[in-house]
């Protein structure tokens, strides 16, 4: 078990899992900032699966699958954690005192919908929601919220029912934590590595429904839209807009925190080219937030414009050659 | 960098990656963007939409108060059916008032479960029609 001697601070973060990781692994004893999480876990990604439907909407992803963040740092950086889910919720409830009683920190996935501390509005049914819990006070937990500002609190059997809720994603009261750190990692070995691979996931998938070509994908079906009842293809285009900006990262579908994380590898390697394509990755998440923009305007309640579907397919595509051209800076170095 | 002041973040602010004046990224803390509020808006508008239709076909007889508390709970026949662990078929044979009158408290209390209601709740509908504007 790893003892933190450094009292736990609450970090605010764009992205849950990230955000979640990248103070785990810091109040461990392994400094990092949650772009570099991100990065690092090579969970960039795109996805659009027109098969597998959320709320009758078809699967959009900006990063790769739930649990990938915390799988592909344990991978990459060498990393143990300890991932236990549960049977029953009262095992789950009384694990999870456990840790808190010896002075643990600990990662939880949990649903969404069933926190009362998320405003109204933002309480959806998705299940995957990670949060760290840091200490009990009386019947309640001390939670740091890595998307809230501040650390909020949540009624014990609230967090219960938030961490077994069943279906899709469901989080079968999943908790994490590290157990072993890395005594070294070479940054200059596994930067590189871990860039050029997921660069290339970007570019060579073998079915459009993943990477660049999934981009293309959804250009093509925001296009043909046009010939679709008109109340479906608003909801169509505003859950676009929703799964970039906010089941996401408050900015462009995690291109931002990537940018970011690009700059910060630069700057530790000293390397100009990732420095450079930092800018490029900034300039392809404005133009992911242009393409938000364009459409809350087409889906306005007040003051509703006509939907131009051939510019957002035309927009989208020009996004999906601007994000090649980034991946292959990647692939051809 | 957008400070919107959006209504679905109420009070709470979120994080944006942001590159200040000196070239170099940060997370700063934003009260939102208007793009974004715009489509979380039109879906929680959606699902109020579907609550509010649901509330009206109950009152009118036309289907048990399950079918209101389902949408009310943000929720459509697939995810309640996940939630509840009881399979679609069934499921929407229980929406009908007739029959969910006859379930077994065993099944009605996987609904309340599922649901977060107490049974009692589930069997009949709020007094008031909920609205939004």
């Amino acid at each position: 078990m790893l003892k933190p001697d450094i009292p736990f601070k609450h970090q605010h973060a764009a992205h849950c899992e990230s955000g979640v990781m990248a103070q785990l692994l810091s109040h461990y004893g392994l400094p990092l900032s949650e772009a570099m999480a991100f990065g690092l876990s090579g969970a960039l990604m795109f996805a659009y699966i027109p098969f597998v439907k959320l709320g009758g909407m078809p699967l959009i992803a900006y990063r790769r699958l739930p649990k990938a963040i915390i799988k592909g740092l344990q991978k990459n950086l060498g990393i143990k954690m300890e991932l236990t889910t549960f049977s029953r919720p009262d095992l789950g409830t009384a694990a999870l005192d456990r840790l808190l009683g010896k002075g643990q920190i600990v990662g939880l996935q949990s649903s969404v919908f069933w926190l009362p501390y998320f405003p109204e509005d933002m309480r959806f049914h998705f299940n995957a929601h990670n949060l760290i819990v840091y200490a009990k006070a009386g019947d309640e937990y001390l939670i740091s919220d890595p998307v809230f500002e501040n650390p909020v609190r949540c009624l014990s059997k609230d967090l219960e029912k938030a961490r077994f809720v069943k279906g899709m994603l469901a989080p079968k009261g999943l908790l994490y934590y590290p157990v072993a750190l890395p005594e070294e990692i070479d940054f200059n070995l596994i930067i590189p590595k871990i860039i050029k691979k997921t660069a290339r996931a970007m570019l060579k998938t073998p079915v459009p429904i993943a990477g660049v070509r999934a981009i293309y994908a959804l250009a093509k079906t925001i296009g043909r839209l046009e010939t679709k009842d008109r109340r479906y293809a608003r909801l169509f285009l505003g859950h676009v807009v929703r799964m970039q900006e906010e089941i996401g990262t408050g900015g462009a579908g995690f291109r931002f925190i990537y940018a970011s994380f690009l700059q910060e590898a630069g700057d530790l390697l000293d390397d100009q080219s990732l420095k450079d394509s930092s800018l490029m990755m900034t300039s392809v998440g404005d133009q992911w937030r242009e393409f938000a923009l364009m459409i809350a305007k087409s889906i306005r309640r007040k003051k509703r414009q006509e939907i131009d579907f051939c510019g957002l397919q035309k927009k989208l595509e020009s996004i999906a050659v601007a994000e090649t051209q980034v991946y292959r800076k990647f692939t051809s170095s | 960098m957008p400070q919107d002041e959006v209504s679905t973040l109420t009070d709470t602010r979120k994080a944006i990656y942001a590159v200040g004046c000196d070239g170099r990224y940060e997370i700063v803390p934003s009260s939102g963007w208007e793009a974004e509020a715009e489509a979380t808006l039109q879906a929680v508008d959606e699902l109020a939409r579907r609550a509010v239709e649901a509330y009206d076909r109950v009152a009118a007889g036309a289907a048990a108060p399950l079918y209101f508390h389902m949408f009310d709970r943000r929720m459509d026949i697939d995810l309640l059916s996940q939630a509840s662990g009881i399979g679609r078929w069934r499921l929407k044979r229980h929406l009908k008032a007739e029959v969910f009158a006859k379930l077994p408290p065993k099944t009605v209390a996987r609904y309340a479960e599922a649901l977060g209601l107490k049974v009692d709740e589930l069997k009949r509908l709020p007094a008031v029609r909920p609205d939004r504007a």
